[in-house]
């Protein structure tokens, strides 16, 4: 089966087409690098994204703190993982880096702050 | 009001205006400032949470505040004065800079100016949609700082108007803060954000994107009832009898960025209608002298690792302006074809190994873009695909250039 994908790996998003054969890539164009094939085998068995929002903060400068996975989570879970860190509150100050939960869901993957919010 | 006297002025503490800093410091160039109007540095980038960033400049993909932190904690390494929550408000040719902050005025005397103030958002009025003035409009930016900033959700069903970036970020973002998305519309045949973005922000989410449509009317009294959708001819008017009504309390508009250049005009920086920003030579030399502008504010960039690595160049400039007082003059336009929308710089002298940043204006395959001068091919690059939404920059080797003659751009 031939299928048409865009790579997310990177801001060229390269428009790919591939000959799939159930789960594996039997041929693959538009790929600019080798990152493209590993995108669609991976798209092709589990669907992987990282995702960003934000954590609320008590006593910071700002009332939020923005946060990311350090590691993508099967796309299905992305849900599950937004109701999981909405439930959280951390206090300043908050160092950028810093783990705000560790292995999310079991998923293998930290929520981590990605801004520095001292306290007020 | 005591003068200050200062090197360089660099007004905005957003990306561009960071790594100039950062550069000129590096470079041994002491007495700068940086004057912001916002209570932090980091300009739009503190709320742009989601990743992407960096991939070209760190090799990482950051989130906004991530990457702008790394230039935030160099700027305080090297001690380069910032003075936030300072909004400059007036630019002479002569380069004095007049700022009112909470302590009052301050006026510097500068060597140098560096411009980077950013850009702003298109609005309701700039696309002058009909209909009544509900709340419940905002642009994607807007939305992105309450939501992101100020933790104030904007609406629970939404339609966007306009594929830019920001937009399709918005919509996964109000998607995952549980609001409903019930499609973006585009007025254009083709997406004006990136593929990748349309692929993670609208397909992941099943949100519809409809090209060749716009919102033709806007309903309700004090908060946003809804919005009329038609679809629209080649020559983006609107086809009677195409009107498809959709209920929703928020509109979200996403339709282009205008580079910000009240304080330019003010020195008498000339605009280049085609980028809205300031025509600069290779060197990122406004018209008026020593006046340079970088970033967003000169022209609208897809990533912000191009903003960083062009106000790097900038500041490399702005050393030999300052250590010499002068620069090569710059007499070589360039020019384009129809399909190349412009470029930067606008100018070049020929004795300098320098970058042209372009964008096509339609969506091509297979195409070549040729640099000429005097009838010579320079340089002939191929891309499989060019879109409007992914800058291209090509570089010229000093080796390659003639001394006079206009260059010639164009895409087949």
């Amino acid at each position: 089966m031939r299928k048409e994908y865009t790579c997310i790996i990177c801001p060229n998003g390269c428009g790919m087409e591939a000959e799939i054969e159930g789960v594996r890539v039997i041929d693959i164009a538009g790929a600019g690098c080798p990152k493209g094939q590993e995108y669609v085998e991976q798209e092709l068995t589990d669907p992987q994204r990282n995702i960003a929002t934000s954590v609320l903060v008590e006593n910071g400068i700002l009332p939020l703190v923005s946060v990311r996975l350090t590691k993508p989570v099967p796309k299905a879970r992305i849900f599950d993982v937004i109701q999981a860190v909405k439930q959280i509150k951390v206090v300043a100050p908050v160092k950028i880096e810093q783990v705000v939960i560790e292995n999310i869901l079991g998923l293998g993957s930290d929520v981590i702050a990605t801004k520095n919010v001292s306290a007020k | 009001m005591a003068m200050i006297k200062k090197d360089v002025v660099i007004i905005g503490g957003g990306p561009a205006g960071l790594s100039a800093a950062v550069e000129l410091k590096k470079q041994g160039i002491n007495d700068i400032v940086i004057v912001e109007r916002e209570k932090q540095l980091g300009g739009i980038l503190r709320q742009c949470i989601h990743d992407g960033f960096g991939l070209t400049r760190f090799k990482q993909t950051l989130s906004g505040p991530e990457y702008s932190q790394r230039f935030i904690d160099q700027v305080e390494e090297l001690k380069i004065e910032c003075i936030t929550d300072t909004t400059v408000i007036d630019i002479t040719s002569e380069k004095k800079v007049i700022a009112a902050s909470k302590n009052g005025l301050l006026e510097y005397q500068a060597k140098a100016i560096v411009l980077t103030m950013g850009c702003r958002e298109r609005t309701r009025g700039a696309i002058s949609i009909p209909g009544t003035r509900p709340a419940g409009v905002y642009t994607a930016g807007v939305a992105q700082a309450y939501i992101n900033l100020y933790n104030t959700m904007v609406g629970k069903e939404v339609v966007i108007l306009g594929s830019g970036d920001i937009g399709m970020i918005m919509a996964r973002r109000m998607t995952l803060e549980g609001a409903k998305v019930k499609a973006v519309f585009e007025i254009l045949p083709y997406p004006s954000g990136l593929p990748r973005n349309i692929e993670q922000c609208l397909n992941d989410y099943d949100i519809p994107l409809y090209l060749s449509h716009t919102v033709t009317n806007i309903k309700g009294r004090s908060r946003l009832e809804g919005v009329t959708v038609s679809e629209v001819d080649a020559q983006l008017r609107p086809i009677s009898g195409t009107e498809k009504e959709y209920a929703c309390d928020t509109l979200i508009l996403s339709v282009g960025l205008i580079p910000e250049n009240e304080l330019s005009l003010a020195c008498d920086v000339e605009l280049d209608q085609r980028t809205k920003g300031a025509i600069v030579d290779e060197n990122y030399q406004t018209t008026t002298d020593g006046v340079f502008a970088a970033g967003n504010v000169l022209h609208v960039h897809d990533l912000v690792d191009f903003v960083s690595l062009e106000a790097e160049a900038l500041a490399r400039s702005v050393i030999s302006y300052i250590k010499t007082g002068k620069l090569d003059k710059c007499d070589i336009a360039i020019t384009t074809d129809a399909n190349i929308s412009h470029t930067i710089p606008q100018k070049i002298s020929g004795f300098k190994d320098c970058k042209l940043s372009l964008r096509v204006r339609k969506p091509m395959k297979n195409c070549e873009i040729n640099i000429m001068q005097n009838g010579k091919m320079l340089k002939q690059v191929k891309f499989k695909k060019a879109i409007p939404a992914e800058m291209i920059q090509i570089k010229l080797d000093k080796a390659e250039l003639q001394a006079v003659g206009e260059l010639k751009v164009v895409v087949r």
